[in-house]
Protein backbone atom coordinates (compact mmCIF):
# COMPACT_ATOMS: atom_id res chain seq x y z
CA UNK A 1 0.00 0.00 0.00
CA UNK A 2 1.01 3.34 -1.20
CA UNK A 3 2.21 5.70 1.75
CA UNK A 4 3.27 9.05 2.86
CA UNK A 5 6.56 7.72 3.90
CA UNK A 6 6.74 6.78 0.43
CA UNK A 7 6.27 9.69 -0.33
CA UNK A 8 9.02 11.26 2.37
CA UNK A 9 11.83 8.34 0.64
CA UNK A 10 11.06 10.31 -3.17
CA UNK A 11 11.50 13.68 -1.18
CA UNK A 12 14.98 12.40 0.13
CA UNK A 13 15.92 10.92 -3.14
CA UNK A 14 14.92 14.29 -5.25
CA UNK A 15 16.33 16.48 -2.99
CA UNK A 16 19.31 17.33 -4.71
CA UNK A 17 18.05 16.69 -8.05
CA UNK A 18 15.86 20.11 -7.83
CA UNK A 19 18.65 22.60 -7.78
CA UNK A 20 20.35 20.96 -10.72
CA UNK A 21 17.21 20.73 -12.59
CA UNK A 22 16.21 24.33 -12.59
CA UNK A 23 17.06 26.25 -15.42
CA UNK A 24 18.73 23.73 -17.80
CA UNK A 25 15.66 22.32 -19.79
CA UNK A 26 16.66 23.27 -23.25
CA UNK A 27 14.20 21.85 -24.88
CA UNK A 28 10.09 22.79 -23.61
CA UNK A 29 6.79 20.41 -25.12
CA UNK A 30 3.85 22.55 -24.38
CA UNK A 31 0.71 20.56 -24.97
CA UNK A 32 -2.73 22.75 -25.38
CA UNK A 33 -5.04 21.59 -22.79
CA UNK A 34 -8.23 23.49 -23.40
CA UNK A 35 -11.73 22.33 -23.98
CA UNK A 36 -10.60 21.81 -27.96
CA UNK A 37 -7.93 19.64 -26.55
CA UNK A 38 -8.81 17.57 -23.53
CA UNK A 39 -12.15 16.70 -26.51
CA UNK A 40 -9.99 15.69 -29.03
CA UNK A 41 -7.51 13.68 -26.60
CA UNK A 42 -4.45 15.82 -25.06
CA UNK A 43 -4.28 13.70 -21.70
CA UNK A 44 -3.25 10.60 -22.99
CA UNK A 45 -1.03 12.89 -25.37
CA UNK A 46 0.82 14.62 -21.77
CA UNK A 47 0.86 11.58 -20.30
CA UNK A 48 2.69 9.90 -23.46
CA UNK A 49 5.10 12.58 -23.12
CA UNK A 50 5.82 12.74 -19.17
CA UNK A 51 6.17 9.27 -19.47
CA UNK A 52 8.30 9.20 -22.70
CA UNK A 53 10.78 12.15 -21.88
CA UNK A 54 11.32 10.16 -18.17
CA UNK A 55 11.66 6.65 -19.98
CA UNK A 56 14.47 8.07 -22.15
CA UNK A 57 15.98 10.15 -19.65
CA UNK A 58 15.52 13.38 -21.12
CA UNK A 59 14.03 14.79 -17.69
CA UNK A 60 17.32 17.13 -17.17
CA UNK A 61 17.00 18.53 -21.15
CA UNK A 62 12.85 18.81 -21.63
CA UNK A 63 10.21 20.03 -19.56
CA UNK A 64 6.30 18.90 -20.92
CA UNK A 65 3.92 21.43 -19.94
CA UNK A 66 0.66 22.57 -20.95
CA UNK A 67 -1.50 25.75 -21.90
CA UNK A 68 -5.04 26.65 -23.16
CA UNK A 69 -6.49 27.17 -26.60
CA UNK A 70 -3.62 28.05 -29.28
CA UNK A 71 -6.53 28.49 -31.75
CA UNK A 72 -6.84 25.91 -34.62
CA UNK A 73 -8.88 23.84 -32.98
CA UNK A 74 -9.62 22.12 -35.96
CA UNK A 75 -6.15 20.52 -35.56
CA UNK A 76 -5.88 19.19 -32.10
CA UNK A 77 -3.91 17.38 -30.17
CA UNK A 78 -1.55 20.02 -31.20
CA UNK A 79 1.87 19.68 -29.45
CA UNK A 80 4.44 22.37 -29.80
CA UNK A 81 8.15 22.06 -28.75
CA UNK A 82 10.39 25.27 -28.20
CA UNK A 83 14.16 24.77 -28.85
CA UNK A 84 16.53 27.68 -28.05
CA UNK A 85 17.73 29.08 -31.16
CA UNK A 86 15.62 26.97 -33.36
CA UNK A 87 12.05 27.54 -35.13
CA UNK A 88 9.10 26.19 -33.29
CA UNK A 89 7.71 22.76 -33.88
CA UNK A 90 4.26 22.53 -34.07
CA UNK A 91 2.83 18.96 -34.39
CA UNK A 92 -0.80 18.60 -35.23
CA UNK A 93 -3.32 15.84 -34.14
CA UNK A 94 -0.97 13.89 -32.14
CA UNK A 95 -2.04 10.84 -30.48
CA UNK A 96 -0.05 8.64 -28.05
CA UNK A 97 1.91 6.76 -30.39
CA UNK A 98 3.13 9.68 -32.45
CA UNK A 99 3.87 10.95 -29.26
CA UNK A 100 6.14 8.18 -28.57
CA UNK A 101 7.31 8.89 -32.00
CA UNK A 102 8.16 12.57 -31.34
CA UNK A 103 9.89 11.49 -28.57
CA UNK A 104 12.91 8.98 -29.85
CA UNK A 105 12.85 10.53 -33.12
CA UNK A 106 13.25 14.46 -32.26
CA UNK A 107 13.26 15.14 -28.46
CA UNK A 108 16.16 12.23 -28.33
CA UNK A 109 17.21 12.48 -31.84
CA UNK A 110 16.72 15.82 -32.80
CA UNK A 111 15.07 15.17 -36.13
CA UNK A 112 11.69 16.77 -36.46
CA UNK A 113 8.90 14.30 -37.75
CA UNK A 114 7.97 15.94 -40.84
CA UNK A 115 5.23 14.16 -41.67
CA UNK A 116 3.04 15.41 -38.07
CA UNK A 117 3.97 18.84 -38.49
CA UNK A 118 1.44 21.26 -39.39
CA UNK A 119 3.64 22.70 -42.16
CA UNK A 120 3.15 19.26 -43.57
CA UNK A 121 -1.05 19.11 -43.04
CA UNK A 122 -1.04 22.49 -45.06
CA UNK A 123 1.22 21.43 -48.05
CA UNK B 1 -16.65 14.98 -23.95
CA UNK B 2 -16.00 11.21 -23.86
CA UNK B 3 -15.38 10.62 -20.28
CA UNK B 4 -17.14 12.63 -17.49
CA UNK B 5 -13.44 13.11 -16.05
CA UNK B 6 -12.65 15.20 -19.08
CA UNK B 7 -14.72 17.52 -18.26
CA UNK B 8 -13.53 17.51 -14.82
CA UNK B 9 -9.90 18.39 -16.15
CA UNK B 10 -11.56 21.18 -18.47
CA UNK B 11 -13.68 22.69 -15.37
CA UNK B 12 -11.28 22.51 -13.25
CA UNK B 13 -9.06 24.27 -15.53
CA UNK B 14 -11.42 27.30 -15.26
CA UNK B 15 -10.75 27.23 -11.48
CA UNK B 16 -7.06 27.16 -11.87
CA UNK B 17 -7.76 30.30 -14.55
CA UNK B 18 -9.60 32.42 -11.98
CA UNK B 19 -6.20 32.01 -9.71
CA UNK B 20 -7.77 29.59 -6.99
CA UNK B 21 -5.08 28.40 -4.88
CA UNK B 22 -7.29 25.80 -3.80
CA UNK B 23 -10.01 23.75 -6.04
CA UNK B 24 -11.89 21.13 -4.38
CA UNK B 25 -13.03 17.99 -6.84
CA UNK B 26 -15.91 16.12 -5.20
CA UNK B 27 -17.76 13.06 -6.99
CA UNK B 28 -20.34 11.51 -5.00
CA UNK B 29 -22.33 8.65 -5.81
CA UNK B 30 -25.02 6.62 -4.72
CA UNK B 31 -27.36 4.18 -6.57
CA UNK B 32 -28.54 6.59 -9.18
CA UNK B 33 -26.78 9.92 -9.60
CA UNK B 34 -23.32 10.82 -10.18
CA UNK B 35 -22.79 14.35 -8.47
CA UNK B 36 -19.48 16.13 -9.55
CA UNK B 37 -18.99 19.49 -7.42
CA UNK B 38 -15.91 21.38 -7.97
CA UNK B 39 -15.46 24.31 -5.75
CA UNK B 40 -12.66 26.95 -6.01
CA UNK B 41 -11.39 30.08 -4.24
CA UNK B 42 -10.48 32.00 -6.83
CA UNK B 43 -12.01 35.34 -8.36
CA UNK B 44 -15.44 33.93 -8.98
CA UNK B 45 -17.82 35.90 -11.12
CA UNK B 46 -19.98 38.78 -11.00
CA UNK B 47 -23.72 38.07 -11.44
CA UNK B 48 -23.42 39.19 -15.01
CA UNK B 49 -20.65 37.03 -16.12
CA UNK B 50 -22.90 34.15 -14.00
CA UNK B 51 -25.80 34.31 -16.73
CA UNK B 52 -24.28 34.51 -19.68
CA UNK B 53 -21.09 31.63 -18.52
CA UNK B 54 -23.73 28.08 -20.06
CA UNK B 55 -24.00 29.90 -23.44
CA UNK B 56 -20.92 28.69 -25.83
CA UNK B 57 -19.99 31.83 -26.98
CA UNK B 58 -19.06 33.70 -24.14
CA UNK B 59 -15.38 32.62 -23.20
CA UNK B 60 -12.50 34.20 -21.66
CA UNK B 61 -10.29 32.73 -24.05
CA UNK B 62 -8.86 35.32 -26.63
CA UNK B 63 -7.81 33.14 -29.16
CA UNK B 64 -11.54 32.25 -30.04
CA UNK B 65 -14.99 33.43 -29.74
CA UNK B 66 -16.33 30.36 -28.31
CA UNK B 67 -16.55 28.51 -25.43
CA UNK B 68 -17.52 25.19 -25.31
CA UNK B 69 -16.81 23.83 -21.22
CA UNK B 70 -18.73 24.73 -19.23
CA UNK B 71 -22.04 24.37 -22.11
CA UNK B 72 -21.03 21.13 -22.68
CA UNK B 73 -20.97 19.68 -19.55
CA UNK B 74 -24.40 21.29 -18.98
CA UNK B 75 -25.38 19.55 -22.19
CA UNK B 76 -23.93 16.09 -20.32
CA UNK B 77 -25.61 16.41 -17.91
CA UNK B 78 -28.95 17.29 -19.00
CA UNK B 79 -29.12 14.74 -21.29
CA UNK B 80 -29.56 12.44 -18.75
CA UNK B 81 -32.44 14.17 -16.37
CA UNK B 82 -29.88 15.46 -14.39
CA UNK B 83 -28.92 19.43 -14.66
CA UNK B 84 -25.88 21.91 -13.95
CA UNK B 85 -25.98 24.84 -10.99
CA UNK B 86 -23.34 27.54 -10.80
CA UNK B 87 -22.92 29.94 -7.92
CA UNK B 88 -20.22 32.31 -7.66
CA UNK B 89 -19.25 35.47 -5.25
CA UNK B 90 -16.99 38.06 -7.22
CA UNK B 91 -13.72 39.22 -5.58
CA UNK B 92 -14.79 42.78 -6.23
CA UNK B 93 -17.91 42.10 -3.73
CA UNK B 94 -16.56 39.28 -1.73
CA UNK B 95 -12.86 40.67 -0.72
CA UNK B 96 -12.82 37.72 1.86
CA UNK B 97 -14.69 34.41 0.60
CA UNK B 98 -15.41 34.30 -2.98
CA UNK B 99 -14.88 31.52 -5.38
CA UNK B 100 -16.92 29.51 -7.76
CA UNK B 101 -18.87 26.35 -6.98
CA UNK B 102 -20.44 23.64 -10.02
CA UNK B 103 -22.27 20.78 -9.37
CA UNK B 104 -23.71 18.51 -12.23
CA UNK B 105 -25.51 15.78 -11.71
CA UNK B 106 -25.97 13.20 -13.88
CA UNK B 107 -28.57 10.16 -13.37
CA UNK B 108 -26.19 7.69 -14.14
CA UNK B 109 -28.77 4.88 -15.39
CA UNK B 110 -29.75 6.93 -18.32
CA UNK B 111 -28.52 5.35 -21.41
CA UNK B 112 -27.01 9.00 -22.27
CA UNK B 113 -25.21 8.93 -19.32
CA UNK B 114 -21.26 9.55 -20.53
CA UNK B 115 -19.48 7.09 -18.27
CA UNK B 116 -16.98 8.73 -15.67
CA UNK B 117 -14.21 7.26 -17.15
CA UNK B 118 -10.20 7.43 -16.23
CA UNK B 119 -10.46 10.14 -13.06
CA UNK B 120 -7.10 9.06 -11.90
CA UNK B 121 -5.53 10.64 -15.11
CA UNK B 122 -7.18 13.71 -15.13
CA UNK B 123 -6.26 14.56 -11.56
CA UNK B 124 -2.81 13.61 -11.93
CA UNK B 125 -2.76 15.86 -15.35
CA UNK B 126 -3.70 18.70 -13.15
CA UNK B 127 -0.83 18.50 -10.92
CA UNK B 128 1.24 18.09 -13.79
CA UNK B 129 -0.12 21.30 -14.94
CA UNK B 130 -0.41 23.16 -12.15
CA UNK B 131 2.35 22.08 -9.50
CA UNK B 132 1.89 25.52 -7.30
CA UNK B 133 -1.75 25.01 -7.31
CA UNK B 134 -3.42 22.67 -4.05
CA UNK B 135 -6.25 20.21 -5.40
CA UNK B 136 -8.48 18.69 -3.02
CA UNK B 137 -10.16 15.36 -4.65
CA UNK B 138 -12.62 13.06 -3.40
CA UNK B 139 -14.80 10.57 -4.57
CA UNK B 140 -17.38 8.93 -2.57
CA UNK B 141 -19.13 5.17 -3.97
CA UNK B 142 -20.88 2.68 -1.74
CA UNK B 143 -19.16 2.67 1.35
CA UNK B 144 -15.97 3.93 0.11
CA UNK B 145 -13.95 7.33 -0.32
CA UNK B 146 -10.99 7.72 -2.34
CA UNK B 147 -9.55 11.02 -1.60
CA UNK B 148 -5.79 12.93 -2.09
CA UNK B 149 -4.95 16.51 -0.83
CA UNK B 150 -2.10 17.97 -2.39
CA UNK B 151 -1.23 20.48 0.60
CA UNK B 152 -0.35 17.27 2.46
CA UNK B 153 2.06 15.98 -0.23
CA UNK B 154 3.51 19.38 -0.09
CA UNK B 155 4.02 19.13 3.43
CA UNK B 156 5.82 15.98 2.77
CA UNK B 157 7.52 17.30 -0.26
CA UNK B 158 8.73 20.81 1.07
CA UNK B 159 11.01 21.87 -2.08
CA UNK B 160 10.33 19.28 -4.21
CA UNK B 161 7.97 20.38 -6.85
CA UNK B 162 4.93 18.15 -7.76
CA UNK B 163 5.06 18.00 -11.29
CA UNK B 164 8.33 15.98 -10.74
CA UNK B 165 7.92 12.76 -12.77
CA UNK B 166 8.45 10.45 -9.61
CA UNK B 167 5.50 12.48 -7.31
CA UNK B 168 2.84 12.03 -10.11
CA UNK B 169 4.19 8.41 -10.61
CA UNK B 170 3.19 8.12 -6.94
CA UNK B 171 -0.08 10.35 -6.75
CA UNK B 172 -1.31 8.04 -9.97
CA UNK B 173 -0.41 4.49 -7.93
CA UNK B 174 -1.69 5.89 -4.31
CA UNK B 175 -5.65 6.84 -5.77
CA UNK B 176 -5.06 3.15 -7.99
CA UNK B 177 -4.56 1.39 -4.88
CA UNK B 178 -7.34 3.35 -3.16
CA UNK B 179 -10.04 2.23 -6.13
CA UNK B 180 -8.88 -1.13 -6.19
CA UNK B 181 -8.11 -1.88 -2.08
Amino acid sequence: MKSLAELQAIKEKMKDKVVLREGSNEIRVVVGMATCGIAAGARPVLNAFVEGVNNNGLSEKVSVSQTGCIGICQYEPIVEIFEAGKEKVTYVKVDAEKADRIVKEHLKGGKVVAEYTLASVNA
Amino acid sequence: MKEISLNILDIAENSVKANAALTEIDITEDNERIILTITDNGNGMTEETLKTVTNPFYTTRTTRKVGMGLPLLKLEAEQTGGSLEISSKHISQFPDNHGTVVRATFYKNHIDCTPLGDVVASITTLIQGHPDRDFLFTHSFGEKTVSLDTRQLREVLEDVPLDSYEVIKWVGEYLKEQYTA
